[in-house]
This record gives C-alpha cells, sequence and structure tokens, in this order.
C-alpha cells in the first residue's frame, strides 16, 4: 500500500486518524466486453500508487507473455484474476478491488461485460453508489451500456459516469464525444429515478483524463475521473430514512437481558424512542442500546447494536424493529420487479424461498405480467423469465413480512428467491407495492378487534354448523334461519356445499381426502366471518366427526355451535329433493354418505333438531329460541 | 470460527467478541495445527482462549505426523497440501461442522478478490469458481445441500490498512512476532526464516545470524519469511507497512510455487 502521502513518514498517527475520517466510495464498472474496464482499474490502482513492487514485476512479465500491448504492461492482468479469465480474455465474475486516496476510500466491483454474466453486474450494482459505464469510443452505445444502465438504475444507483474510452483511437475528436453524449442522453430520458449523469472521455490505457484533466483534450472542461470519484456527494440517504432494523438474533445471555441484535439498515435510534416490531405490530420504548464498548446514546444505519425493550414483546429472528410513528408494510402479496439469474427459467405457480432481511419465508411467483426490455425499458409480452430476463409479476408468501417499496428503501424493499432443490440464488426482487395490506389490519388490531367488530353489528360472532344427512333439512331449516336473523337486523351468511363447491373448493371431489380439505378450507372461511363479527350459517353434510371436531377448534372459545338435523336415513331416502339416493343406489354416484359411505352422527351437539312432524320454521324458531339464551344476540 | 492467531484471526475474534455481547460467540474455535507453528503463537494462543473463556478445538493431521512431513524434507508444497489443506478438511469432517468462518480478504491476492463472502464448498470441500451464488444488497443464501458446507468471510472486504486501523483504534493485542526485536534468522531458497526450535536442519542452522526483524503474516516458521525491522511499537509498524514497497504475501512462499497458485489450492479446498 505504497500511498504517496508525507504524513505517513512524517506524523503516522495523524495519517491514520485522517484515514480513519476518509468517506468510503462503493463503485462498479461495467461494459462491454472489449471496452477496457479491467484496464481501467488497473491504470486506477497503477496511478494511485496501489501496485507493489512484486506485483509490478509479475505484471511486467505476464505482458510480455500473454499481454496484448506489446512491450507495455497490460493493466487488465492486474485484474482479471481467476486463470480462466487470463486465458480467455474475459472478466466473468465480480472481482473486488480496493484503492485510497488522499481525499477518499474506494471499493470498485469489476463487473463482468458479457450478455451470460449480466447476474454477476447486477450482484456488484446491488451495493453501489455509483456506476462507470465504459463505452467504446469507435462504437458507441451498444445493446450492453443500455442494459447495464437499466440494471444499475433499477438497482438504485443514481451516479453514472459515462467514461468514453479509446479517445486516442479517435484522434481525441470532441465530434466523436459529444455524438455518443447525445446518443446517451437521448437513450436516458426512459431510466428510472433522478440521475446525475457524468460524461468523461478518457484513454484508460494512454491515461487521459483519468488522474488529472490532459491537454489531448483540450475542448473538455469537465472533471478528470478521479476528481469526480473523490468529490461526488454520496448523500447518506439510509441515515435520514425511518428506522428500521431487522432482528438477527435474539440475545440472551442470561434470564436477566434480553436484548435484540442486527445491524440498522436505515434511521436513527435511541433510547426513549418508541418502536413497533412487525410483523406482530406491538409497540414498546428503547430502553438502551448495548454494544461491548458500553451503552450508546445513539446509533445510526450501519452500525451493529442489541437494543433492549420497556416491555417485553414478542420479537424473534426475521422481525424488524421500526419507528413507531413510520412504521413499514406489512403484506403477503406484492407486485415485484425479478432478475431472473437461473439456466432454470422461471416456474410461474411454483414455490420458492423468499429471503427479505434476515427472514426466509414461502414464496408462489405467479407468472410475469410483462418484461422489461432491457434496451429500451418498454414493456414485453412475456410468459415466463429466461436467465438474465428482468420482468414485473406478482407473488404471494406463506407469511406476511415487513417491508417497504424499494424506491423508499434498498434494504428493507429487496429480497432474493432460493430453489427449494437446488439451494441456488435464482432472481433477485425490487418490491414495487403490496397488493393488500395484511400489513393494516395487523397493527390496527390493537385498535378495531374482532369483538369490536361484533359490536358494531349488536352482536356475538357464531358459527352454527348443520350436520347431517343428504336431505336431511340442512339448507332449508338454514335458509329460514337466516330469513328470521335477517328480519331481525342481524349480519349473517350462509355457506352451504353448492355456494363453496361452484368456487373456491371446484377443485375437490368426493373422496375421502377431498371431503376433509372441502371442510378445512369451508372451516377457514368461516372463521374469518367470525373475525368479521357475522353469524355464520355452514350447511355441510360433513360426515366424518374428526373434521368436525377440527372445525370446532378452529373457531374461537364457545363460538361454534353444533346443530345435527337428525333425519333417518329412511325418511332422508324418501324425500329425495335432488334424486341424489336414487342415483347412488343404482350406483351412478360413488362415496355417497349414508349409501356406500358412512355417517359419524355427533355425540353431543348443542343442538339436535327432529325433522320428522316438525316444518322448517318451526326448526328455526327452536334455534333462534337457543341462540338467544346463549347470549349471542337479545330477542 | 477458524483461528489462525495471526492478525486477521485477531480482528475477526474481537468482532465475534463485539457482535454477540453480552452472550458469548455461541460456536467454538478452531486451529489446525501444522506442528511447524512458531512457539510464541502457541504460547499465545493458549492463554487468549484462558483469557476469553472460548472453547478451542485444535487438530494436526496425525497421518502427516506419522509420516514426518515437515517442510525441510518434503518441501512447501507438500507440507502444506498435507498439514493445511487435508488437516483443515480432516477436521471439519470430524467435527461436521456445516459453515466455518475465515479470515481471508479480497485484497490479499487475485483470486480471493472473486470470493463470495458465504462460499459454498462440495461435499469434498471443493470451491468452483464458476458455480458460485450471485450475493445481492446484504442477502446471503446460506442453504445447503447434504454434505455441502460453507465458508464465511466476514474480512472480504477489509485491506490490511483497515486490518492495522482497527487493531490500532480497539487496542486488540496481537503475537509479538508482528513487532521487531532480535531473532536468530538464516537464508532458505531466499526467504529469510526464523530459527524457531532445532528442527532446522543443521547445515542451513549454522549460518545463522541474529537480526532485528519482524514478520507481516504469520505461519509455518519455515515457511513465514522475516523482515528486517526496527519497528517496535505499533504506529512504527504501519509506518513501515504503508511505506514498504512489496505486497503482503511476498513473504509466503506457498503463493509463488506456481501460476494461479492460490486460485488451485482453493479449488482443492484450503482456506
Amino acid at each position: 500500500m505504497r500511498l504517496h502521502d508525507d504524513l505517513i513518514a512524517e506524523d503516522i498517527g495523524a495519517y491514520l486518524e485522517a484515514h480513519e475520517q476518509k468517506s468510503l466510495l462503493r463503485f462498479i464498472t461495467c461494459g462491454s466486453v472489449d471496452d477496457g474496464k479491467s484496464t481501467l482499474i488497473g491504470r486506477l490502482l497503477y496511478d494511485s500508487k496501489m501496485i507493489f513492487e512484486d506485483q509490478l514485476a509479475t505484471l511486467e512479465a505476464d505482458s510480455k507473455k500473454v499481454g496484448t500491448q506489446g512491450d507495455s504492461i497490460d493493466f487488465a492482468l492486474l485484474v482479471d484474476g481467476l486463470a480462466a479469465e487470463r486465458e480467455q480474455g474475459i472478466t466473468i465474475d465480480v472481482a473486488y478491488r480496493f484503492f485510497a486516496t488522499q481525499k477518499r476510500k474506494f471499493i470498485v466491483a469489476d463487473t463482468p461485460g458479457h450478455e451470460q454474466y449480466t447476474r454477476n453486474m447486477a450482484t456488484g450494482a446491488s451495493t453501489a453508489d455509483a456506476a462507470i459505464l465504459m463505452i467504446d469510443a469507435r462504437k458507441g452505445i451498444l445493446t450492453q451500456t443500455r442494459r447495464h444502465s437499466i440494471i444499475a438504475t433499477l438497482l438504485g444507483i443514481r451516479h453514472l459516469v459515462l467514461a468514453i474510452n479509446k479517445m486516442d483511437l479517435v484522434g481525441y475528436e470532441q465530434s466523436v464525444y459529444d455524438a455518443i453524449v447525445a446518443d446517451y442522453q437521448a437513450f436516458a430520458e426512459v431510466l428510472p429515478g433522478k440521475l446525475d449523469i457524468v460524461p468523461i472521455p478518457i484513454s484508460a490505457l494512454a491515461g487521459t483524463n483519468i488522474t488529472e484533466r490532459s491537454p489531448e483534450t483540450p475542448w473538455y472542461a469537465g472533471p478528470s475521473l478521479m476528481d469526480y470519484l473523490e468529490t461526488v456527494e454520496i448523500a447518506k440517504e439510509a441515515e435520514t430514512l425511518p428506522l428500521r432494523m431487522p432482528v438477527q438474533w435474539v440475545n440472551r445471555p442470561n434470564l436477566d437481558f434480553r436484548g435484540f441484535s442486527g445491524q440498522i439498515a436505515s434511521g436513527r435510534v435511541r433510547p426513549g424512542d418508541r418502536i413497533r416490531s412487525l410483523p406482530s405490530g406491538r409497540e414498546t420504548t428503547i430502553t438502551r442500546i448495548v454494544t461491548a464498548s458500553g451503552d450508546l446514546d445513539e446509533a445510526v444505519a450501519g452500525q451493529s447494536i442489541t437494543l433492549t425493550f420497556a416491555d417485553e414483546i414478542d420479537t424473534s429472528r426475521g422481525d424488524v424493529i421500526a419507528a413507531a410513528t413510520q412504521p413499514p408494510e406489512v403484506s403477503d402479496q406484492f407486485q415485484v420487479k425479478l432478475l431472473w439469474m437461473s439456466e432454470q427459467p422461471l416456474l410461474p405457480g411454483r414455490r420458492y424461498f423468499l429471503k427479505s432481511g434476515t427472514r426466509t419465508v414461502s414464496a408462489t411467483v405467479n407468472a410475469p405480467k410483462h418484461g422489461i426490455d432491457v434496451n429500451t425499458m418498454a414493456d414485453t409480452a412475456a410468459r415466463t423469465l429466461e436467465l438474465n430476463q428482468i420482468g414485473v409479476t406478482t407473488i404471494a408468501l406463506e407469511q406476511p413480512i415487513p417491508f417497504d417499496p424499494y424506491t423508499d428503501n434498498r434494504l428493507t424493499g429487496s429480497f432474493i428467491l432460493i430453489d427449494r432443490q437446488t439451494n441456488d440464488t435464482v432472481a433477485l426482487g425490487l418490491i414495487d407495492f403490496s397488493l393488500r395490506r395484511a400489513a393494516n389490519i395487523h397493527w390496527q388490531a390493537l385498535d378495531i378487534t374482532r369483538e369490536a367488530l361484533a359490536e358494531q353489528k349488536n352482536q356475538q360472532a357464531t358459527v352454527l354448523w348443520f350436520t347431517g344427512l343428504s336431505g336431511s333439512g340442512k339448507s332449508t331449516i338454514a335458509n329460514a334461519l337466516q330469513k328470521r336473523l335477517y328480519a331481525m337486523g342481524r349480519h349473517t351468511f350462509i355457506l352451504d356445499g353448492d355456494n363453496v363447491r361452484h368456487g373456491l373448493n371446484r377443485d375437490l371431489g368426493f373422496t375421502d381426502a377431498d371431503r376433509v380439505e372441502n371442510i378445512r378450507r369451508v372451516s377457514n372461511v368461516a372463521r374469518l366471518m367470525t373475525d368479521a363479527g357475522l353469524i355464520v350459517l355452514v350447511s355441510f353434510i360433513s360426515p366424518f366427526r374428526a373434521e368436525r371436531q377440527m372445525a370446532r377448534a378452529l373457531m374461537a372459545e364457545g363460538e361454534f355451535i353444533e346443530i345435527h338435523v337428525d333425519t333417518p336415513l329412511d325418511v332422508a331416502e324418501q324425500r329425495d329433493v335432488k334424486g341424489l339416493y336414487k342415483k347412488a343406489r343404482a350406483g351412478e354416484i360413488r362415496n355417497f354418505t349414508g349409501i356406500d359411505s358412512p355417517y359419524e352422527p355427533p355425540l353431543n351437539p348443542e343442538l339436535r333438531i327432529n325433522t320428522v312432524g316438525q316444518s322448517a320454521e318451526d326448526a328455526a324458531e327452536e334455534i333462534l329460541k337457543f341462540l338467544a339464551w346463549r347470549g349471542v344476540f337479545e330477542i | 470460527m477458524l483461528y489462525s492467531i495471526g492478525k486477521d484471526s485477531a480482528v475477526m475474534l474481537h468482532l465475534a467478541i463485539k457482535a454477540f455481547y453480552p452472550s458469548r460467540p455461541p460456536f467454538p474455535l478452531l486451529h489446525v495445527d501444522t506442528g511447524w507453528k512458531f512457539r510464541e503463537m502457541i504460547t499465545f494462543r493458549d492463554r487468549k482462549v484462558k483469557e476469553l473463556g472460548l472453547e478451542l478445538l485444535v487438530h494436526i493431521n496425525e497421518d502427516g505426523v506419522r509420516e514426518g512431513v515437515g517442510p525441510f524434507s518434503h518441501g512447501s508444497a507438500y507440507h502444506t497440501d498435507v498439514m493445511k489443506t487435508a488437516g483443515l478438511k480432516q477436521a471439519l469432517d470430524k467435527y461436521g461442522f456445516d459453515a466455518a468462518f475465515g479470515g481471508a480478504r479480497r485484497d490479499e491476492e487475485k483470486s480471493r478478490a472473486k470470493e463470495r463472502i458465504i462460499s459454498v464448498r462440495t461435499a469434498g470441500h471443493r470451491w468452483d469458481p464458476k458455480r458460485q451464488r450471485p450475493e445481492i444488497w446484504n442477502l446471503y443464501n446460506t442453504r445447503l445441500q447434504k454434505g455441502e458446507s460453507l465458508r464465511a468471510f466476514p474480512l472480504s472486504n477489509w485491506t490490511e490498512l483497515d486490518i492495522w486501523q482497527y487493531i490500532r483504534r480497539e487496542n486488540i493485542e496481537l503475537v509479538p512476532l508482528y513487532f521487531a526485536a532480535p531473532r536468530p534468522v538464516v537464508d532458505w531458497n531466499g526467504t529469510m526464516i526464523m530459527l524457531d526450535d532445532d528442527r532446522v536442519p543443521p547445515d542451513i542452522a549454522v549460518q545463522a545470524t541474529t537480526k532485528s526483524v519482524r514478520f507481516r503474516t504469520l505461519g509455518c516458521y519455515p515457511l513465514t519469511g522475516a523482515v528486517e525491522s526496527t519497528a517496535t511499537t505499533l504506529d512504527d509498524v504501519i509506518q513501515e507497512i504503508l511505506l514498504t514497497t512489496t505486497s503482503e504475501r511476498q513473504g509466503r512462499a506457498i503463493d509463488k510455487d506456481q501460476a494461479a497458485s492460490m486460485e488451485k489450492k482453493k479449488q482443492e479446498g484450503y482456506f
């Protein structure tokens, strides 16, 4: 690290303290294969005196052996680290290089130019503040230039340097430079976000306009490349955003201490701050910011800390600690942009793992709404996404996650998809927005409870579960009861085989397994309706005790009323309103309850209704009285 | 956590202690000994681990010990392959670790510059540079197939200067070998090595002289080149490093064995 800085020799302590204060700029170089990226980076390292004598000796030897510059140094050899790359002369993977000047420290990701390595470029871009787009002055704007511009800006890079390279090969002609700049600016109209685009005419090989302005381009008045990199303002944007800290680990050294460890993704935090833990939506106050070097008065984005809470609220790995006044949304369905990074194309409808922050959940990816043409940003038709393709689609998660749109927050709006079989990282994703706001329910649940929703309707949420043979009179009684309830101003809904099997459960048949699934779905729908405060009349044969028990277990305590419509088989068969018994007896319908499939009568139903010698209206009246007695409502 | 006793290991361990505070790091340290480490390193290791109250696992390749493998008798390449690379694989298999932290940095060497922070190794601990998972933002994919393991390199983006600066800021204790002192040294195959014990062949040992030297990296003593120096304080050492004209790994014999040697070693499972 041969930094030519007199301070090193004079006062090493002062030098180190100054170095510690230098800001860090992360940037990427991207462009087409022969545009000279690696040469540029080699040049930057060389000119900032970052190359040691032993490295230089190796470089000189290698340059003569495999170099493309005759007896001159081939800077590209300094950077292309892998043996395969040196042989083929291409950069296949992202390589990170580090250098520092008197003003700044730099991490540069040298990203591959080949189209088949677009994903590697995106990798480099995801953590960069600026991008250097290499353009060969002889060739102008190419497909790759456009694609890389779009990927870089989609991933949130706002500072673009247009490094128009190999100016020495076009005689340092201003007209060539101007034409390329004009071309690019016309294209840049389609790029997302507010961009800072700075064109610089350079020659990486000759060193033109790299560290200082060169006499070869007297017509150029802008900064040298190094000047620009040293001075470009990187807004500490993350610190100004609302607090977000994904919990990495619950820190419990002993019974007296419970802290939440993680790295602050955005914002700042102080003891006394009100926070909300998501997705639970619980709020509490920060008591301490614990670190090994002592408690802190304040911590900001980028710091790794342990927080303690005033209240014992349920928070675990994967949850997000956020500013109570500006919490992220919580949702399980999103519109997203995906960049596909696997040779195996997207399989719409397939389940992948989704990792966002410190949380991994199961996700189903739907067919793309459309693709994005990386040359024009225009929408294209797409049924799937292939390697290196970008598209817009929707995803559904098994559990809701806290998030911000990517354009608001790079760390809480991003995710990766992982193949469940191969464990490969198959896509990167940017969240556009949620399709429904599970979030709002979660935190408003603190105010508007299910009890409040029932109270608003002046009733108690209840499931009336009518079970009995086909033709026993379940639906007739339920209909009669609903009319009475409606007339009384009660809020009700009927779920029966007919309305559910036509839509929600139309994929189910009548095998035992399908019947179980049928009941499981119906029970869950009924449960949601009770959460909404409704009186739900479920009219299903539901022949198995176990499934009725499952439905009962799903409901809140006391909200499940099992009504056995107890009509003997011979009576039901005699009625045979829909002619089904006849068909079953004839063998035209299989698995028919009571004929070739068993019916298990309830042992202790809340109510048993005898339909022999009693009309449906009388039965409804009987149930009504029972409900009033139970306190479901007042008559 | 792989613990090699060197300065990068010291920094990594310090970070782990800070990260888990007030708990202790919930994993043991693993030192793959080759039988040829500087004696001062071993003394330092044992004292440090005791002070911190951490669990230390030490593994040495017993097959190599039985064969009497050593750098003088077998050469640096074979010694490193048996005692370091094979020893490490043995240790990881023996304890069944599916993840191991290492202190490697991308600025050390060209093929390291392309290594991921989370690097997946096959059942045979091999590294395939063409099948690396993309690492986007700070989202690391740590899922493994049966038999696979991963190496995690938390210091990937640190430079040598960052390491020294952090040691200085956090007051991290180092093995005294990093600081200049009069030591018996001798030239062996162009590298100035220290006579750390009586296993140096007599014909070489006899030429030893005492010089004021220090070490930039620490490994097996016959394979680690000393540099002449009078830097006895941390600031002096950092100053010398910043003014030097050769790279850190220049003192390492193994990097020069063959072109692209580190990449090849890594593919074979070297850390």
